[in-house]
């Protein structure tokens, strides 16, 4: 366990708000993230978690501090460098599924290996039935995205996530808009991409059950960790 | 094929949004349609008012103007005040040794025509009807040649005059008011009061009563006798050029062999040229309006297309596309509106300039003289386009500049 292999390290992350006054929403934040590994980020609502994960998602680019994904600094690099980190990297899943309304399943699942471009279109095509496979949805490929249930979206926002085989897999709250049904069902995705395909898992929660059950839970309190939790390893 | 993930947004955008397509589409057929219009009319014009010039305008013509005396005395001299009294000091008109003149002209590469001209006041007279005008010597083959005037012949033919020393073409107008008509005899006289009773070989019609009510033209011979002059005597040459649009540099050239002066057309028919430019600016300024106008609505359209498409292009941004991703999303869509609408725009303006073409406008001008121009077609092409991707390029830039942490935070 000691040898496992770092995704994504922080060193002394701070962040300040400035509307409309001055607070500092993350403190001297230092963590590490392994491979393989289903972590989840709990705190009281303002305690700087969401803050935290898009710092963490390279979206975020105003902190002090560094980052390190994969061993790389992306701290200081220029947004076209992250837009291609994150392509290749990092999957999404947010609260509300943010799939295109125009576009059937399937191209929605697409769009980021299109990005890439590493793969024919035959190629992202297979891989795209391949993901929703996993998640139990090839059979509403075709359908245009507006027409699924909330569920069954953000089912295929994770499948989106994961079209290019990302190292890391964050979540904003992503079973805050499902009910605990659908909420068990990506629950078990994400553990099931964590144990079984070695990718990290990193979910913003308010969730208790959710984040009992997964590998490690970080606690953040004013922007601080309070609690490290390391008993599942 | 690997199509382009942006490309399919794009195209997505606009299909799925056909109305707004077709909104923003419409606004440039209409700018595009009028712009090319409008400069078809205008170009249309100034063709049929520089063909007006050139039926009694050589590109470059050689004459001898009025001299006027100089003072002996400098303007600066201080101490001494001269009354002077400039006159005109011109003797006579007469171009020495033309014909050597005429050959060196010939001979230079740009000139494609040269001919030599003498001209005349004339009084045509039958009976106690008199009508006043002017007469032109001309060797009228080559002159016919360089003015085109067969095209304008009522009666007769310009060839009946070659070689016909009594013989005379004369303008509709005259022919009208003395009432005379071809193998008429007609009484010239000229303002050194000579006389002659001369054959009317032919009638010629241009449209512009200046010329056909004053304008006769007989051989150079017989206008020579008229001014009382020798065989060598010649007033004017008419050069013609390669390039009729830039006749400064064969004047300058020209300049250079002889002292006498050298016009070209456009100093002759400066006010003409100012009112042709005068209307093309006027033109272009209005037809540019409509243009900008319809770049406003392709604006106004993508500008709300963005806001309503925020959560996507968070959404394209978290999962990797930069913001040049974006703006290339958007300036496509607004290229594919403004193709749409530029390519139906120009064929608008083409029916546009057919129902003109059509309409008779009475009077020397006919029909309206508008026609298909290829540099118009492609200038107003080019100017679609251009103002649309400008149109689409700044909410593109705004688009680019969303920051998903930002729409995902809400």
């Amino acid at each position: 366990m000691i040898n496992r292999k770092i995704v994504l390290s922080t060193s002394g992350i701070g962040k300040y708000f400035f509307d409309p006054v001055k607070f500092k929403a993350l403190d001297n934040v230092s963590l590490e993230v392994y491979e393989g590994e289903f972590l989840t980020l709990v705190g009281k609502s303002g305690s700087g978690k969401s803050t935290l994960l898009y710092c963490l998602s390279t979206m975020d680019t105003a902190y002090e501090g560094e980052i390190y994904i994969m061993g790389e600094k992306i701290t200081g690099k220029k947004s076209d460098e992250l837009a291609a980190i994150r392509n290749e990297n990092i999957g999404f899943v947010f609260q509300f599924h943010y799939l295109l309304p125009e576009f059937s399943c399937l191209k929605n699942v697409m769009i980021p290996a299109r990005k890439l471009g590493k793969y024919s279109l035959e190629e992202i095509e297979n891989r795209a039935y391949e993901k929703l496979k996993i998640l139990g949805l090839e059979d509403q490929a075709l359908k245009p995205a507006s027409k699924l249930s909330g569920g069954q979206q953000q089912r295929i926002a994770i499948a989106r996530a994961l079209i290019n085989d990302p190292a890391i897999l964050m979540g904003d709250e992503p079973t805050g808009n499902l009910d605990s049904k659908n909420s068990a069902v990506v629950f078990d995705i994400f553990k099931e991409i964590a144990h079984e395909f070695g990718q990290t898992v990193i979910a913003v929660t308010h969730d208790n059950d959710f984040a009992k059950a997964s590998d490690r839970t970080i606690e953040l309190a004013d922007g601080r960790i309070v609690i490290n939790d390391k008993t599942f390893f | 094929m690997k199509k382009d993930i942006k490309i399919d947004i794009a195209l997505t955008h606009i299909f799925t949004r056909k109305k707004q397509t077709f909104v923003a589409a419409l606004g440039v057929t209409i700018g595009v349609g009028i712009y090319l219009f409008m400069n078809s009319l205008d170009k249309g014009f100034s063709k049929y008012s520089m063909d007006e010039i050139f039926k009694n305008n050589a590109h470059i013509k050689i004459y001898k103007n009025d001299e006027i005396s100089k003072p002996l005395t400098t303007e600066d001299s201080l101490c001494l005040r001269v009354i002077i009294n400039p006159q005109i000091t011109t003797l006579s008109k007469k171009i020495i040794n033309p014909e050597a003149l005429l050959a060196t002209v010939k001979s230079q590469q740009f000139v494609t025509n040269a001919i030599a001209q003498v001209n005349f006041d004339a009084f045509y007279n039958r009976g106690k009807a008199q009508i006043k005008g002017s007469g032109n010597g001309v060797n009228i083959t080559e002159y016919a040649q360089m003015f085109n005037t067969n095209k304008y012949m009522v009666a007769g033919k310009t060839e009946a005059l070659q070689g016909n020393l009594n013989g005379i073409i004369i303008g509709s107008g005259i022919s009208e008011k003395l009432n005379l008509g071809i193998n008429d005899n007609i009484t010239v006289t000229s303002s050194f009061g000579v006389v002659k009773v001369m054959k009317i070989v032919g009638i010629f019609t241009t449209g512009s009563s200046m010329n056909d009510n004053a304008k006769s033209y007989v051989n150079i011979s017989t206008a020579q006798q008229f001014i009382k002059e020798g065989p060598a005597f010649v007033s004017t040459l008419f050069i013609n050029t390669l390039d009729a649009n830039n006749p400064e540099i064969f004047v300058k050239k020209l300049q250079q062999i002889t002292s006498y002066t050298v016009e070209d057309w456009k100093t002759s028919n400066a006010d003409v040229l100012a009112g042709n430019k005068t209307r093309e600016a006027m033109m272009g300024a209005i037809s540019m309006a409509i243009l900008i106008v319809a770049g406003f609505g392709i604006y106004n359209i993508l500008s709300s297309t963005i806001m309503q498409k925020i959560n996507d292009i968070a959404i394209l941004k978290a999962t990797g596309f930069s913001g040049s991703d974006v703006v290339k999303i958007f300036v496509l869509e607004a290229i594919i509106m403004g193709a749409i609408g530029t390519i139906i725009g120009l064929f608008f303006g083409s029916v546009l300039i057919v129902i003109m073409s059509n309409v008779y406008m009475g009077g020397p001008v006919g029909y309206f003289p508008i026609g298909f121009e290829l540099p118009l077609f492609i200038r107003s092409f080019v100017l679609g386009m251009v103002i649309t991707i400008f149109a689409g390029y700044f909410p593109a830039r705004k688009a680019a500049k969303v920051d998903p942490v930002e729409i995902f935070r809400k």
